[in-house]
């Protein structure tokens, strides 16, 4: 316990935002952190229980989530930077991007709200990286071990990090001019800046390890050569490949998928390539968005950032409740409707929606076809007379993302294609770990799986 | 009828055993011999013959015996035929128990013959003693011994020396026939003396005279006669093992007892010199270890008695009175009592003995004063002292003086000199035989002055981190344990119960000291109360060099006195650089290199070191230290080490030598010194707590604290306050009593480890061995050198206590917790079996003694054959929670789900409203069915007892056994108060013990009581699981509960301290499997019950509970967890966010409970345990219940610690063979009140039915127990608590009343007894008026004389008592609410006294108005010492100045004139004026505060209360 009774006392406080009007105008961050003495009086709310079902429930990592609200109570700052960074490689990216399950799973939940678990971490990775603490840290021990990580998203670096933390010589393989993978390509900036990315990869090169961009593997060089040249080899390459709908229609220009539209968007703002494609543009188009989850959320922003005249969302399931029922209890991640930011910034979507045919002219998209859709027991049925067609200027699917399988790579070396769609090993020195192993998932679970890696890579060759 | 029957490899161990008894003696005070003494010796027994007990057989008794003067005109008379017997004094008289084997008896015999000749005495002849067998049946019968006497001649030898050498012989004797003697071979030497004999056996008092026609002879003549009546927990009593031993007999327990043998056994080696000379080796081993406690410490006494000292000496050696610097006495004496403590430790424990030489008769108390002892003389110079008043009928005008005798106090009586030596004039002698005083001063040495400050060395903090993780430390330890022992200066405090893997089956590492678990008190010997009875407790002790002992010289006393065990970094620098000639250290690193040696052999060369240090160097502190601990070396487990060291030297007859003091980074915890200590360290530098310590001072944790000295400091008060506790938690009062005493059970230690390095400690399901405890160090030394990477930048995060990734495991988890709760909230029985499935799993792969259980393969049945859900229900209830540690909506939501399962809900200790009696319009109930009866008695009413369906004695508590509660001022509610009969506001403390339970002969009293009051409602006894709980039960069953229930270690707590929650207490598989074992082996399962609880959450867990021995069950957290509890573990903080475990009216909004969601829990637990017994074809509980050879053990798979566990012990069946049954089909046991109380029923009934007024005169004896509750419960049945008008019955009786005189007393009940009253008068007594006087006779000296028992008004919540004359310890202790007017009171009056009036007109005893945090007393203090003798720490003091005080004072002292024409009354009376000034007026602080305010009429605000501890929960 921090301080006793504060949770009934004082109320969750959520982050500032800036102004709607404001923030469409550029690619700046939207969040504002709440200053220092507030957060310690939020982390004073924590109960520190006996059972914390935000560190052994919620979060993936496993932070120690009440220890670290103690230390921030009691104004330990860099105490509480040292354990968050024991269990969390990238508490910066987590602190910006991770949905939090642990607010979700907090006691507080049950009868009030949550302690803002996500904001005090953020603060204390943030005011390490002000106060300097952030250094880079040299093994006590080099060993003569070399290991090769393939992909420089998330689980690549956490891995990478942890592995030469240990002392082994590590070298990250990336096919993209810049690291960072989806972070780097896939969130748009004004959720996360880039500059956070920057600091952080800063501190592994320091720590060590080596890093080659514009290399494919399969491509520029053999996994035989890997094999040989390295004592480990692990497969950290994503899910990079962008689900689509096959549906009448699809090669139509205007048509794209999230993953290259939000790319392109992030290579401009960071200077890589001078000039979005005109068909990628939403500048004065309707746009029209096909899934709702977070990634079709973040094409929602962009493309209201690209001045696009209208942007609609399509999602084929109901709209969620707006409070968990009975059967979606406490501590689960809730089911429930959260409004985007983007959704605050104009966007619209239409629920229980499906695309049934894409139109075009001229070989452009013109507009999209849809019906509406009746739920029962997990499956839909189509309403007869629902149709509706919109209008479209461009089409970005967001639909999910699946291992880019056409590599005949992956048919090698002990590797393989499991039935689920994602890479296994079983050559004894090649690991795959990350959305590659596991499917699409939340950045809190790929440094997970970044750092579990490392210890089985440790446990193979120490 | 089936046999007892003793097994082997079970869990059942002889030394468990227990006994208390009735005990005291008569004598002729001028030495003149009768037959009279001796058949009222006889007499006496017969009358305390309700203190003893009979065995399953309902015809054994557990022992009788007669100790007297050797009756020389008797065997003239007897022997004229045979031999002739030289003059008196001049032969001695040997009493012998053979076996019927004439073969045996006559190799015994030339044996005897050879040595009595080789010793130079003389064999005169033998006699048969006559004994008559029809009196005797079943267990008595079978064993019956040939019973001879042996004459000696003492020939030429010394008359001075002649009992030594009679000593010298019998020691000879009995060791040459113990060589080749079979066990069951009973030979047997009662009594070989010149001056004494004893008559003994396994009897009853009635049957002792039948037995032994000897006895019924007029020539049978003695001055004295010492008499004892056994009450033995078990069944299996033995001639041998009745009483008196050959000095003594004794009433009580020693907790110390280990140790007490383990340091004579040490000390046996450098006993040489002397008056023995040659001949000590014919007596050593000084101690015979088959024999019980008071055994042993008759032989110790023995030892003492012939090698020089005399009886009053040895006893004051043995067992001192208590001299802290607060208590008066004379500088010799104090003096004598230190110097001695350097030879003996003090055997401890609640002890009565009356002991004989033959010229002195005495008793002496220990210095708690624990057991009662009385004492009347008469006129005609006979004494007539038991532990009860009232033992012989003597006529009033015949008695001199009636008195008894306090805490530490002695009464002897000289023959020689005619006369009773008062306690300080025999003491003031012995304290001045030698120059002690002197001898003290000379030799004392001194290790540090007066208030130097601590100072610290520093430590670089990449090497703290370093050692930290070579030692296992965890972020939890440095934050949760040690910072609060830090900041407060006691221990942490917690709550919830243990729900984690007990250590062998853990998967993470643990330090050895996890692997102890320690033992606590429970029934047969009372716990302490550190806190409010702090001037017995005591931390002094000596190191150093022990010198031979038999003779007095000053070098006895060794004068390196430590104030407590815990030494600072100066203290140790002094130690190991002595500056003394007698003080010579040698320091041993406790280090193992494992790339080169075993720990075996590691082990052996340390102890070699140690030996050659000893021998060679002369070395007298051996310091072993594992600060040098490297790369390479890895430290070695210090209580292996140390534990090792102790009983290697034992061996070697080196202990005495030296000190073993070590020097540690291991130790950290409570526990971790109390284990040091238990297995024999004299003290401990633990160096890296200090460190750990200036880390947390360095980083800022620590505001108040000037210095990291001063940190040090506030950790060490906080360990030396947790060992106190520790202490008291075994009922041990000083450290020097706790050394090496080994109170704890290992439980994972294979039998070799424990055999060598922890020789006698209880280890029962085998686990580790050396190589295991190896290869976990190195496991926890490689954190610390990890051979790659940095050392880690943070310890790891722990778990024990808040769940943490990676850390241990618990039951209780996120996904459990949700599992259980959603399959309640959707009453969904597939995801209650998800539940259970994980649950079991855990068990299996890492977890619990019951995970390495599995059921055999067995025929099944259909599951609709199967007892129905219904049916099994019933077998169900709730732990004990009050309203206090839970909300009230929690508490009536459970009380509902029960009663409408037809279960049992617990009350917990608090009381109960009583608008919960009656039942709710829609049918429902909130009246819980079970009752508890805990040791602070908060709401036992009558009317609370009769609307019970079954009454709980709560002995101790799983997750806290031995340990008080207390519930602090901000949760006790106006509510709470109202049904606690206390204040608002007012802090409330439970004491340790029940006052009234402090032997199984008082628990068979307590029973007796609420049978009486309750019209033989079932009572039931919790015990917690521990070594030895099987022999307790055994004892529950002897005592009449009807059901026992055996708790595990992991039940829950509002708040205890968290060395409690983790350290004491068994896992229930043990305890369980021990009682029923034992139980069954004994022939008493059948007349009792037995529950079980503990973290049961499965059917599986039901189902193992049955096959070991359980038919009822017992759920407490799982129930909380359906209502909602996600085990936050701040019950002590009345935080509950889900308003269960808190009184805090906005948190109590949050409860969102139902009874249906316990109701639907119970029926899925019920269910799933269906399923399991269909599996194994049982179709009802019944049948299944102790078939434990349907159960299995399996190997623990991939658990390299947990491979070498073995539950045989625990699974045995040999108990099953004898065909005794195996559960109980009987609910209640029914007790016959007392004949005199059924002659009162009818009047009684006229009264409440006529409204007429009845009077009633009877005599009343001591064997009338209990006179009072029975028709008071009838009373309170028909009127209810406000009873019948005042004066409705009135009862005059005369003579000494019974125990419990008018326990329970309902209103409108007046009791006049004109004579005496032994203990708990007014017990629980909840109105009426008992007015007891003296007989005129004596009245004038009624101030002096008591003429009430200890522990008088223990719990009333009303009514008045008033007695012209002194009543004994701990008058109106728990008082809540009535009144007393009483002339005079011993020791711990008023004790925790939470409300009521008290006036005393006399002198009050030590320790007045300890805990008292209610009510007012008076005090008359003429000589104004009043205030030497108040424990002020709780109350203040102030003269009685206001009008009101006058008025309430004089109303109460006229009446109590009246009522009982007092002297003392008339004279304060007659001179009012100059006497009401004299008074002091008690008052509690927090009372005093309370009453103020509500005289403002202020609001009542949160108080925050600084003294410490707990609040109860259970």
């Amino acid at each position: 316990m921090t301080k006793e009774y504060n949770f009934t006392r004082i109320q969750k406080k959520e982050p500032t935002k800036r102004k709607v009007n404001d923030r469409v105008q550029d690619f700046q961050e939207i969040e504002k952190a709440l200053p220092e003495q507030i957060l310690q009086q939020q982390a004073s709310r924590c109960m520190d229980c006996g059972v914390a079902f935000c560190h052994s429930f919620g979060c993936p990592l496993a932070n120690r989530i009440p220890d670290i609200n103690t230390l921030v109570y009691r104004g330990k700052w860099r105490e509480a930077l040292e354990m968050l960074h024991a269990t969390n490689n990238f508490p910066e990216f987590t602190g910006k991007l991770c949905p939090a399950l642990c607010e979700a799973s907090c006691t507080l939940e049950l009868d009030y709200t949550s302690v803002a678990i996500k904001q005090i971490e953020n603060k204390i990775v943030e005011k390490g990286w002000q106060e300097g603490w952030i250094k880079p840290q040299q093994p006590d021990i080099q060993l003569s071990q070399k290991i090769a990580i393939i992909g420089s998203g998330p689980t690549g670096l956490t891995a990478a990090q942890e592995l030469a933390r240990t002392g082994f010589q590590v070298t990250v393989f990336e096919k993209s001019a810049q690291l960072g993978g989806l972070l780097r390509y896939g969130i748009p900036d004004f959720k996360m800046d880039k500059k956070i990315l920057g600091r952080r990869l800063q501190q592994l090169y320091d720590e060590g390890i080596r890093f080659e961009t514009r290399v494919e593997i399969g491509r520029d060089i053999s996994v035989r050569y890997l094999l040989r040249s390295f004592d480990a080899v692990l497969f950290a390459v994503g899910t990079p490949k962008s689900k689509r709908l096959d549906l009448p229609g699809n090669s139509l220009k205007g048509i794209t998928s999230a993953h290259q539209y939000l790319t392109q968007q992030n290579k401009l703002n960071s200077g890589e390539i001078s000039k979005i494609k005109e068909e990628l543009n939403a500048r004065n188009k309707d746009v029209v968005i096909i899934g709702g989850g977070d990634t079709g959320s973040d094409c929602m922003g962009t493309a209201l950032r690209q001045g696009a005249a209208s942007v609609t969302m399509l999602e084929i399931l109901p709209k969620p409740p707006q409070k968990r029922s009975s059967n979606d209890p406490w501590p689960l991640y809730p089911h429930i409707f959260r409004k985007s930011s983007s959704m605050e910034e104009g966007g619209e979507i239409l629920w229980s929606t499906l695309t049934t045919e894409f139109i075009g002219e001229k070989n452009n998209i013109k507009a999209v076809k849809t019906k509406q859709v009746q739920w029962s027991d997990g499956n839909f049925e189509t309403i007869p007379g629902s149709e509706k067609q919109l209008a479209a200027g461009l089409v970005i699917q967001s639909l999910g993302f699946e291992l880019d399988t056409d590599k005949g790579l992956y048919s090698h070396h002990g590797m393989l294609i499991s039935d689920d769609g994602n890479l296994r090993s079983h050559n004894s020195r090649i690991f795959t770990a990350g959305d590659c192993a596991t499917g699409p998932s939340l950045i809190v679970n790929t440094i997970n799986e970044g750092r579990q890696a490392a210890q089985k890579i440790i446990k193979k060759l120490l | 009828m089936q046999k007892p029957y003793i097994g082997s490899n079970n869990l059942y161990d002889q030394s468990f055993e227990h006994d208390n008894c009735g005990i005291g003696f008569t004598a002729n005070i001028d030495g003149t011999r009768s037959h009279k003494i001796v058949s009222d010796g006889i007499r006496m027994l017969v009358n305390l013959e309700h203190r003893g007990a009979v065995g399953g057989d309902n015809s054994t008794g557990d022992g009788a015996g007669l100790l007297m003067e050797i009756p020389d005109k008797f065997f003239r008379s007897q022997l004229t035929s045979k031999f002739t017997l030289p003059q008196e004094g001049k032969y001695a008289t040997g009493m012998i128990f053979f076996p019927e084997n004439n073969s045996f008896i006559k190799k015994c015999k030339s044996i005897i013959h050879q040595i009595v000749e080789k010793e130079e005495a003389e064999v005169l002849g033998w006699r048969s003693v006559p004994t008559d067998k029809r009196c005797l049946q079943g267990l008595a019968l079978r064993t019956e011994p040939v019973v001879k006497q042996i004459f000696i001649g003492r020939n030429k030898i010394d008359e001075s020396s002649f009992a030594r050498k009679l000593y010298v012989i019998r020691r000879q004797i009995e060791k040459e026939v113990d060589e080749w003697r079979r066990e069951d071979d009973i030979f047997y030497i009662a009594s070989l003396s010149e001056k004494i004999i004893v008559y003994k056996g396994l009897l009853t008092g009635t049957q002792l005279p039948q037995f032994y026609t000897d006895l019924q002879n007029d020539d049978f003549q003695s001055a004295f006669a010492i008499i004892h009546q056994r009450f033995s927990t078990n069944t299996l009593p033995t001639w041998h093992r009745a009483q008196p031993m050959r000095y003594i007999a004794h009433n009580g327990e020693f907790n110390t007892l280990q140790g007490n043998i383990n340091r004579m056994k040490a000390r046996e080696a450098t006993l040489s010199s002397g008056k023995f000379g040659d001949n000590v080796e014919k007596i050593k081993p000084v101690i015979d270890i088959s024999g019980s406690d008071s055994a042993i410490f008759d032989n110790v006494l023995e030892f003492y008695l012939n090698g020089g000292r005399r009886i009053p000496h040895v006893m004051m050696m043995m067992v001192p009175e208590a001299y802290s610097p607060e208590i008066q006495m004379s500088a010799d004496k104090r003096a004598f009592y230190e110097f001695h403590s350097a030879i003996m430790e003090p055997w401890d424990g609640p002890a009565a003995l009356v002991f004989s030489d033959g010229r002195y008769i005495g008793a002496t108390l220990d210095r708690n004063g624990l057991r009662p002892i009385r004492y009347t003389l008469t006129k005609e110079g006979q004494v007539v002292l038991a532990s009860e008043t009232g033992v012989l009928d003597i006529d009033a005008d015949k008695i001199q003086k009636k008195g008894r005798i306090k805490g530490g106090k002695m009464f002897l009586v000289d023959l020689k000199q005619q006369r009773i030596v008062p306690d300080n004039e025999i003491k003031a002698k012995i304290s001045r035989r030698y120059p002690y005083r002197q001898w003290v001063e000379r030799m004392r040495i001194k290790l540090r002055g007066l208030f130097s400050p601590s100072t610290m060395p520093k430590m670089d903090s990449k090497e703290l981190l370093r050692k930290q993780l070579c030692f296992g430390y965890t972020d939890e330890e440095v934050k949760h344990l040690i910072l609060p022992m830090v900041k407060t200066g006691q221990e942490a405090i917690g709550s919830m119960g243990n729900d984690t893997a007990i250590p062998i089956m853990s998967q993470k590492t643990k330090n050895l000291f996890n692997y102890f678990k320690q033992q606590f008190a429970q029934v047969t010997n009372p716990p302490i109360d550190p806190l409010r009875e702090e001037l017995v407790m005591s931390l002094e002790s000596f190191v150093g060099r022990e010198y031979d002992s038999i003779g007095e010289n000053p070098q006895n006393y060794r004068g390196l006195k430590l104030h407590h065990p815990v030494l600072s970094f100066d203290d140790l620098e002094r130690l190991k650089h002595p500056d003394h000639p007698d003080l010579k250290s040698a320091e041993l690193d406790i280090l193992f290199q494992p790339e080169q040696e075993n720990l075996e052999t590691r082990l052996e060369t340390i102890f070699a070191e140690a030996k050659r240090q000893i021998k060679i160097n002369d070395v007298s502190l051996l310091i072993l230290t594992d600060r040098n601990l490297n790369k390479n070396q890895v430290p070695i487990p210090v209580i292996l080490a140390a534990s090792g060291l102790n009983h290697y030297l034992i061996a070697e007859g080196l202990r005495t030598r030296a000190a073993i003091i070590v020097e540690t980074g291991e130790v950290r915890e409570v526990m971790h010194f109390a284990l040091l200590l238990g297995y024999g360290t004299d003290a401990i530098c633990p160096y890296l707590a200090f460190q750990t310590v200036r880390k947390l001072y360095n980083s800022d944790y620590l505001s108040r604290a000037n210095t990291p000295g001063d940190a040090m400091d506030s950790y060490i008060t906080a360990v030396k306050k947790g060992l106190l506790k520790t202490f008291s938690r075994m009922g041990i009062s000083t450290v020097h009593g706790f050394f090496g005493t080994q109170i704890f059970e290992a439980v994972g230690l294979n039998e070799k480890v424990v055999d060598k390095y922890f020789t006698g400690t209880p280890s029962r399901i085998g686990g580790m061995g050396l190589k295991e405890i190896a290869r976990e160090s190195r496991l926890m030394h490689k954190k610390a050198f990890p051979g790659h990477g940095n050392l880690p930048g943070l310890l790891e995060a722990g778990g024990e206590y808040r769940i943490r990734k990676d850390g241990e495991k618990h039951f209780w988890n996120a996904k459990t917790i949700y599992k259980l709760q959603y399959s309640v909230r959707q009453n969904d029985y597939k995801e209650f079996k998800d539940f259970s499935h994980q649950i079991n799993a855990m068990q299996q792969d890492a977890g619990l003694i019951r995970g390495l259980i599995d059921f055999k393969e067995r025929e099944s049945v259909s599951i609709e054959e199967v007892e129905a859900v219904d049916s099994i229900v019933t077998r169900f209830a709730t732990a004990a929670m009050s309203m206090g540690s839970i909300s009230k909506e929690a508490h009536e939501t459970i009380a509902i789900a029960m009663n409408r399962l037809g279960g049992k809900s617990n009350s917990g200790e608090g009381g109960e409203d009583p608008a919960r009696f009656q039942d709710l319009p829609n049918g429902d109930s909130k009246c819980s069915a079970i009752k508890q009866v805990a040791s602070g008695r908060f709401g036992v009413t009558t009317e609370y007892l009769r609307n019970a369906r079954e009454i709980q004695i709560k002995m101790a508590q799983g997750a806290k056994p031995g340990e008080g509660g207390q519930l602090p001022g901000h949760k006790v509610s106006e509510e709470i108060a109202r049904i606690r009969h206390t204040t608002p506001g007012v802090t409330l403390i439970s004491p340790p013990p029940h006052h009234d339970i402090y032997s199984i002969e008082d628990l068979a009293q307590l029973i007796y009581d609420l049978k009486s009051v309750s019209d033989n409602q079932r009572v039931s006894v919790k015990l917690v699981s521990e070594a030895g709980v099987g022999t307790v039960a055994a004892g529950v069953a002897k005592a009449k509960a009807d059901m026992v229930l055996i708790s595990g270690q992991d039940g829950g707590t509002g708040a205890s301290p968290l060395t409690a929650i983790k350290h004491a207490g068994l896992p229930w598989e043990l305890g369980l499997a021990e009682a029923q074992q034992t139980l069954v082996q004994n022939c008493l399962r059948d007349q009792i019950r037995v529950q079980v609880d503990g973290q049961l959450r499965t059917g599986r867990d039901l189902a193992i509970a049955t096959l070991l021995g359980a038919e009822e069950y017992g759920f407490g957290t799982s129930v909380l967890v359906t209502l909602g509890c996600v085990l936050m573990r701040k019950c002590h903080k009345n935080t509950c966010p889900v308003g269960i475990a808190t009184q805090d009216p906005n948190l109590r909004k949050n409860f969102k409970g139902k009874p249906e969601y316990v109701e639907r829990f119970l029926r899925f637990l019920a269910q799933d345990f269906r399923e399991t017994m269909a599996q194994l074809g049982f179709r009802t509980v019944d049948e299944m219940v102790g078939h434990v050879d349907a159960l299995d053990f399996k190997k623990a798979i991939n658990h390299w610690k947990a491979e070498n566990v073995n539950l045989a012990k625990l699974l045995n069946a040999d108990h099953l063979k004898n065909d005794a049954p195996l559960c109980s089909a009987d609910d209640t046991t029914e007790i016959k009140p007392a004949d005199l109380e059924l002659e009162l029923v009818e009047p009684v009934q006229q009264a409440i039915n006529k409204n007429k007024k009845v009077k009633i005169v009877r005599n009343i004896r001591n064997v009338h127990r209990t006179v009072g509750s029975y028709i008071s419960g009838k009373i309170v049945d028909s009127k209810g608590l406000k009873g019948l008008p005042e004066d409705s019955v009135k009862l005059q009786l005369h003579g000494s009343a019974g125990q419990s005189v008018g326990a329970f007393l309902a209103s409108g009940i007046s009791m006049e007894i004109e004579g005496d009253a032994n203990d708990y008068l007014g017990k629980g007594m909840s109105g009426g008026r008992i007015i007891l006087k003296a007989p005129e006779e004596i009245r004038s000296n009624t101030q002096t004389d008591i003429i009430c028992g200890n522990v008088a008004l223990y719990g009333a919540t009303q009514g008045e008592v008033f007695i012209n004359g002194s009543a004994g310890e701990r008058f109106a202790v728990r008082n809540s609410g009535a009144t007393a007017v009483v002339e005079g009171v011993g020791d711990h009056g008023c004790e925790y006294m939470t409300g009521g009036t008290v006036i005393v007109l006399g002198e009050t005893g030590k320790n007045f108005a300890a805990g008292m945090t209610g009510g007012i007393a008076y005090v008359y203090d003429p000589a104004e010492r009043f205030d030497t003798n108040c424990n002020l720490d709780m109350v203040i003091l102030e003269s009685v100045w206001k009008q009101e005080d006058k008025d309430i004072l004089k109303k109460l002292i006229t009446k109590h004139n009246q009522y009982t024409n007092s002297y003392q009354a008339e004279k304060i009376l007659k001179n009012w004026d100059a006497n009401h000034p004299l008074f002091v007026k008690v008052v509690p602080i927090d009372y005093k505060k309370v009453l103020e305010r509500m005289e403002m009429k202020e609001g009542r605000e949160k108080e925050t209360v600084s003294a410490t501890e707990e609040v109860y929960f259970d």
